[in-house]
C-alpha cells in the first residue's frame, strides 16, 4: 500500500514539476533540456497584455476576498444569533453557492445582469440631466460579485465551524465580569475566530485568481490571468506558458500553505 | 427590556444583511432568470424573447452527444476516482506515521486550491508530441496518441478532482472507532471481512460525499475535455460555453442548466440516501 500512495503523490507533482522545469529551459523545445535560463520569465513579464491580465487578476482577486472575508465573517456572527430554521434556510444557500458548477454560476451571473443592465442603463439614459450617462456593463464589477459569493460561503462556513468551537465559558466569564458585548468581542471572540478569517480570506484569494470558467461568462472586455493564459493554451504550447504557469503555481501554494497554517493556529483544544 | 430586544435584532439584521443581499442577488435571481429563460425562445438576433414553452427541454436530444459524454465519463470517473482515493485516503488516516500524518494531508491539499487551468495543462504538456508520445517514439514506439482522446479526458478528470475524493474519505476513516476494529479482530472477523463489515461501511458517508461533489462538479466540466479533449470530447460544459458564448441560444442553454441542476440534485439526494441507508449517517462537512 506505501508503494501505491508514494506512486499516487508522484502523479499528483511530477506533471507539475515537468512545466517548472522546463520554464527554466534555455531551449525551444519540451523534448530535451537544453540549458538553465530565465529567458522565458523575462519574455512573459515584458508581454504587456499578460502584465495587464495580471493586474485585473490581483485587482479582482484582492477587492473580491476582502468583501467576502468582510460580509462573511458577519454572515457568521450573525448565524450564530438566529432561529435553527433561520440558520437551515441560510446553510442550504451558502452549501448551493459553493457546489453548484461554475459553469452554472457563470452563465446564470451572465443572464441576470445582461437582463438587468437591459432595463438600468435606459433608465439612467432617461433621467440623466446631461452629457454622457453612465453605462452599466459586465468587467470587474461582475467579476467580483460572482467571485466573491462563492468566497462569502467559503467564508462564512470556515468562520461559522471556529465560532461553533469557541470556548463558551470565557464569553460567559467576561460578562460575568461586566464587560460590554462590544469588549467581549474584541479581546474574546475576535482572536479566537482571527485565523479563520485570514485562512478565509487567502482561501478566497486563491479560488478568484485561479479562477477561469466563472470568469469567461461574467467578464465581458475584461481579461483575468486564467482567460488569457486559457486562450495563449489554444494557440499552442511555449515555455513562455510555462512560466507563468511556474508562477500562478508558486503563488497559490504559498497562499494555500499559509491558509492552512493560519487554520491550524491556536486551534482550541478539547 | 423592549428596546433591547429590537437592538438585537438590528444587529443580526445588519450582520446577515450583506451575505443576504449577495446571496439573493447572485444565487437566487440569477437561478430565477434561468428557469424563466429555458421556457422562453430565442431572439432572431440571439438572446432571449419572452414565452412560455417546452420546446427548449424537447430539444435537449439535439445535444445528445454531450450529455452521452457527460454521463458516461462523469460517473466513471468519479469512480476512477475513488479507486485510487481509498487506498491512500486509508493510508493517510490508519496507517501513515503520526507525524508525517499532516504534511501528507497538506500534500494533497495543496494542489486542489492550485489552478485546475495550470494542473491541465501540465497534462496536454507531458502527454503532448513533444511529452510521453516522443519518448516513446525513443524507445521504437512510432505515432503514439495520447492527447485529445477519451483517455486523455479520464485521466486529466482523475488528476484534477483526486484532491476532492480524498480529503471527505479521509475525515470519515480518521473518526472512525479503532475499538472496533479491533473488536471485529477478537470476534474471529478475517480481516477482509473487517474491512468489508466495519471500515468500508462505517466511511461510506465520506465516500458518497466524495463521489456525489466530484460528480457534480464534473457534470459542469468545460476546461478538461477542452484541453486534454481537444474538440473531440464533448461535454455539457463545452455546449453550455457555445450557446451562450457564440450561438447565442439562451433559452436553449438555460434549459440544459437547469436540466444540469436538476441531475446534480438527484446525484446529492441519492448519495445521501445510500450512505445513511448503509452507515446510518449523513454526509461529510469537508469544512
Amino acid at each position: 500500500m506505501r508503494a501505491f500512495v508514494i506512486a499516487v503523490f508522484a502523479f499528483l507533482y511530477l506533471p507539475i514539476a515537468l512545466v517548472v522545469l522546463f520554464s527554466f529551459n534555455a531551449g525551444h523545445h519540451a523534448s530535451e533540456f537544453t540549458g538553465f535560463s530565465v529567458q522565458w520569465y523575462g519574455k512573459a513579464l515584458a508581454n504587456p497584455f499578460l502584465v495587464e491580465a495580471l493586474k485585473n487578476s490581483l485587482f479582482i482577486a484582492t477587492t473580491s476576498a476582502s468583501l467576502a472575508a468582510l460580509c462573511g465573517t458577519a454572515a457568521a456572527l450573525g448565524l450564530a444569533r438566529v432561529s435553527v430554521r433561520t440558520r437551515a434556510v441560510f446553510d442550504a444557500l451558502l452549501g448551493a453557492a459553493i457546489v453548484v458548477p461554475g459553469v452554472v454560476i457563470g452563465i446564470s451571473t451572465l443572464v441576470a445582469l445582461v437582463q438587468l443592465f437591459g432595463v438600468v442603463n435606459p433608465f439612467l439614459a432617461s433621467i440623466w440631466p446631461d452629457g454622457q450617462p453612465p453605462r452599466l456593463a459586465l468587467g470587474y464589477g461582475s467579476i467580483i460579485a460572482a467571485h466573491g459569493l462563492f468566497s462569502m460561503a467559503l467564508v462564512t462556513m470556515i468562520v461559522g465551524t471556529r465560532l461553533g468551537s469557541l470556548d463558551r465559558n470565557l464569553v460567559e466569564a467576561s460578562s460575568d465580569l461586566y464587560a460590554t458585548p462590544l469588549t467581549t468581542f474584541r479581546s474574546i471572540v475576535l482572536p479566537q475566530i482571527l485565523p479563520a478569517v485570514v485562512a478565509g480570506f487567502l482561501l478566497a484569494f486563491t479560488f478568484s485568481f485561479d479562477d477561469f470558467i466563472v470568469a469567461f461568462f461574467v467578464a465581458g472586455a475584461q481579461t483575468t490571468l486564467p482567460i488569457y493564459v486559457f486562450a495563449s493554451i489554444r494557440r499552442g504550447v511555449t515555455p513562455e506558458i510555462n512560466a507563468i504557469a511556474t508562477i500562478v503555481l508558486v503563488a497559490s501554494v504559498l497562499l494555500v500553505v499559509l491558509a492552512q497554517w493560519q487554520l491550524r493556529q491556536r486551534k482550541p483544544s478539547n | 427590556m423592549h428596546g433591547s430586544r429590537l437592538r438585537k435584532n438590528l444587529l443580526t439584521a445588519m450582520l446577515l444583511g450583506p451575505a443576504t443581499a449577495w446571496l439573493v442577488v447572485f444565487l437566487v435571481l440569477p437561478f430565477i432568470a434561468i428557469a424563466v429563460f429555458s421556457v422562453g425562445e430565442r431572439a432572431p438576433e440571439g438572446g432571449y424573447q419572452a414565452a412560455f414553452t417546452f420546446a427548449q427541454y424537447a430539444n435537449l436530444p439535439a445535444r445528445a452527444t454531450a450529455f452521452w459524454n457527460t454521463m458516461v465519463l462523469a460517473p466513471v470517473g468519479a469512480l476512477a476516482c475513488l479507486l485510487v482515493a481509498y487506498p491512500v485516503a486509508y493510508y493517510l488516516a490508519l496507517r501513515a506515521p503520526q507525524r508525517w500524518r499532516l504534511i501528507l494531508l497538506a500534500l494533497v491539499v495543496i494542489p486542489f486550491w492550485t489552478s485546475l487551468l495550470m494542473r491541465t495543462y501540465a497534462w496536454m504538456y507531458v502527454l503532448g508530441g513533444r511529452g510521453i508520445p516522443a519518448l516513446l517514439a525513443y524507445i521504437g514506439f512510432e505515432d503514439v496518441r495520447l492527447i485529445n482522446t477519451p483517455g486523455a479526458v479520464l485521466l486529466g478528470i482523475v488528476y484534477g478532482y483526486l484532491p476532492l475524493m480524498i480529503l471527505p474519505i479521509y475525515v470519515s476513516l480518521e473518526r472512525l472507532d479503532r475499538r472496533l476494529l479491533e473488536a471485529s479482530a477478537d470476534l474471529g472477523a478475517t480481516p477482509l471481512s473487517t474491512f468489508l463489515g466495519v471500515t468500508l461501511k462505517l466511511s461510506l458517508p465520506g465516500v458518497m460525499t466524495g463521489f456525489s461533489l466530484v460528480m457534480i462538479l464534473l457534470l459542469g466540466e468545460y476546461l478538461i475535455p477542452t484541453l486534454l479533449g481537444g474538440g473531440k470530447v464533448f461535454f455539457i460544459g463545452n455546449a453550455l460555453v457555445d450557446l451562450f458564448l457564440q450561438s447565442r441560444n439562451w433559452p436553449f442553454g438555460s434549459a440544459i442548466a437547469i436540466t444540469l441542476v436538476l441531475v446534480s440534485v438527484v446525484v446529492l439526494i441519492a448519495a445521501n440516501r445510500i450512505s445513511t441507508r448503509v452507515s446510518g449517517a449523513r454526509r461529510v462537512d469537508l469544512i
